[in-house]
């Protein structure tokens, strides 16, 4: 996994609630059997109109998704972080994550960053208007940052825990860390019951 | 302090807890579909790799299958590609496949249950978010993605932080005419589609008692539409009667031995939740879904909500942009919905029971002029099932028709799509922009009122159907 210690960058301010996984990503992309690819198919839907705000010309090359509460509902299409990371986004900021989605983004080193709707609606204004304006997102410090037209600075502090923040600082690989516990595995599968069910004959 | 169903399961399969980590969770069964493994399988090679124990792990083909002419090739080279790519997968690897055309393919939560292979007090996991299902038999069942897909086979472990729990408790009686999707449709619009999030769901109560394995299996498969990562409901006779003598289910010494563990599998009188959300089951109606969350939605009595009625301002956005999208108009009685499309089916409604609730309304009866009805079962043990009870003969004698075993239209991965505009009511579970085919309009409905909106060709509950029945033969 890649790492995420700080990234700065412009931003998209998507104001929609509830963006579930078939928006982000929907299901006819989900025959590939790559993990890239998926640029194209991001927000694939709401790309037709051309007022939507991922195609305007300001906010090409943004980095930082700024969107309403429960995003990435739905599906567990693991494709709806890939899509977004194969797009170019790195950090995704909303007032609620769905459950699965988080997990998926925090293990392939997009950083999902949860802050109160309040500073939310703050990120869209200062970035509605200047889309120019960078946010900073410093997992080091669990810190978001941003300057305002009015040349005050946002600062917002945000909470992630410090096991999920070490594997990301570091790109841990979940799969060889939980290796180094094989013998705790083991020693579980050793006193499992007999009626527990088995797929095939072992 | 006493534990709740869940806490207990949870305790029972933790490999390892370290201050400062999540707890390794041992996994007791893990299903695999055509979507979300192939990159899992990829990483697998990449780091040379096993799978850890093929002897708890399964393969199925459910979402790409196409439900027409399943003996030719596969139209579409993209989908056929990807079930390919399982095969080999499941060949290179020695995991257990049912491939399209096997007696035991279809939904993947439609097949371990039947197989006997979701059991109470195991954690199962699927690349699939509807995983949620199996917790009806009080498993801890969760959806999970292709990165964990991939822990798992490697490992047969995966490190969790442990959600907090909820209790839904449903007192009372449902009214006659109140199926279990009606229930769960009616949770979602209450606490909403974030819910359950961080939590696991139990359902509990006495009508939660008194429903059957499918129905309690619709409830738990619609959690995660509540943003809860899992819906469970403790194991009972009607579970330990579901189970025996299925394929998989232990025999002899081994059955005593798990029931008499399963009868532990309770939420202890003084546990904690949490959170507790109370619902009297006398007060609930048909109920349907108007906009594109599942938890829009209301009383089929009821009319379409203005978006001025919501004091939220994202929830009123939200309600804005779900009537623009769906082609609605606020006060307009969601009875007086023309629908193109009915479609039977999915993991939430498409097991035999389902099957049976949807012909019982419709036997005698046609499907409107216009209206295409679509009929999918789970799985293809289900099909037969329904074909030796004549359930195809009703269906297709309606003028809907008969398809074999998949998720088909619930997501349109396959051929069985909405065209732009068309409008659907549907038994699947979710109603998002363009989920049954781009431009495509859900309403998620229950399988009884899937049936009746497709005699009257609107929203629409069997009480609305005159008596009158055509005589068997004639048309």
């Amino acid at each position: 996994m890649e790492a995420f210690t700080a990234h700065t960058g412009r931003a998209v301010p998507l104001r929609r609630s509830n963006v579930d996984t078939d928006q982000i990503i929907p299901a006819h992309w989900l025959k590939k059997v790559t993990r890239d690819g998926f640029e194209d198919g991001l927000f694939e839907a709401w790309r037709k109109d051309g007022d939507f705000v991922l195609n305007r010309p300001e906010r090409e090359g943004a980095s930082v998704l700024v969107a309403g509460p429960d995003f990435g509902t739905g599906s567990s299409r693991e494709h709806a972080v890939w899509a977004l990371q194969n797009y170019g986004f790195r950090t995704v900021i909303s007032s609620r994550f769905a459950d699965i989605f988080r997990g998926n983004s925090l293990k392939n080193g997009l950083l999902t960053v949860v802050l109160d709707q309040a500073v939310v609606d703050r990120l869209w204004e200062i970035t509605e208007a200047d889309p120019t304006a960078e946010i900073t997102v410093d997992l080091e410090k669990r810190q978001v940052l941003a300057d305002a037209p009015d040349g005050s600075t946002l600062t917002a502090a945000f909470e992630l825990d410090e096991n999920a923040r070490w594997r990301l600082l570091n790109g841990l690989d979940d799969i060889s860390l939980t290796l180094q516990n094989e013998a705790d595995i083991a020693t579980y599968e050793a006193a499992r019951p007999s009626h527990k069910p088995r797929t095939i004959d072992a | 302090m006493g534990r709740t169903l869940a806490e207990k399961v949870w305790d029972d399969h933790v490999v390892r807890r370290a201050e400062g980590e999540p707890d390794l969770l041992f996994i007791d069964l893990h299903l695999l579909h055509e979507v979300t493994s192939p990159q899992a399988f990829d990483g697998l090679r990449q780091a040379g790799r096993p799978v850890r124990r093929l002897d708890l792990t399964i393969a199925t083909e459910d979402h790409n299958t196409p439900t027409l002419d399943i003996d030719k090739p596969i139209a579409d080279p993209v989908s056929r590609a990807q079930l390919e790519t399982l095969r080999k997968n499941c060949a290179d690897f020695g995991v257990r496949l049912h491939p399209l055309g096997d007696v035991e393919q279809g939904v993947v939560h439609v097949v371990g249950p039947q197989l006997g292979l979701t059991q109470p007090g195991t954690t199962v996991v699927c690349g699939d978010s509807h995983t949620s299902t199996h917790g009806a038999f009080g498993a801890l069942a969760f959806g999970i993605g292709t990165s964990q897909v991939e822990h798992v086979l490697a490992t047969q472990t995966l490190p969790m932080a442990r959600p907090r729990t909820m209790a839904i408790t449903v007192e009372g009686e449902l009214p006659d005419s109140v199926t279990a999707k009606d229930l769960i449709l009616a949770i979602i619009a209450r606490i909403g589609t974030g819910g359950g999030q961080g939590y696991i769901i139990e359902y509990r109560g006495s009508a939660i008692e008194k429903l059957s394995m499918e129905a309690r299996m619709t409830i738990c498969n619609m959690s995660i539409e509540a943003g809860a990562r899992a819906g469970m409901i403790a194991p009972d006779a009607t579970t330990f009667d579901y189970l025996r003598g299925r394929d998989h289910a232990p025999t002899g010494e081994d059955w005593d031995a798990a029931v008499a563990y399963w009868k532990t599998l309770r939420t202890d009188d003084d546990a904690v939740f949490d959170a507790e959300v109370v619902i009297d089951a006398a007060e609930l109606a048909p109920f349907v879904t108007w906009g594109t969350n599942p938890g829009q939605g209301a009383p089929l009595s009821a009319s379409v909500p203005d978006p001025a009625s919501y004091e939220d301002a994202s929830e009123r956005h939200a309600a804005e942009k779900a009537l623009e999208y769906m082609g609605l108009t606020a006060g307009q009685p969601l009875r007086a919905i023309s629908v193109d499309t009915v479609f039977v089916g999915s993991c939430t409604n498409g097991r035999i029971e389902d099957l049976r609730n949807a012909a019982s309304v419709i036997e005698g009866r046609k499907v409107a002029d216009g209206v295409r009805m679509l009929v999918v079962p789970g799985s293809v043990r289900v099909a037969l099932q329904a074909v030796e009870e004549g359930l195809d003969k009703v269906f297709t004698a309606a003028g809907a028709e008969w398809r074999h075993a998949g998720c088909s239209m619930c997501l349109g991965m396959n051929p069985d799509q909405l065209a732009p505009g068309e409008r659907s009511a549907s038994t699947s579970n979710r109603n998002f922009e363009g989920r049954q085919g781009k431009g495509g309009r859900t309403h998620l409905v229950s399988p009884q009122v899937a049936a009746a909106t497709a005699v009257l060709g609107r929203l629409a509950s069997p009480a609305d159907l005159s008596e009158a029945r055509t005589p068997a033969g004639v048309r």
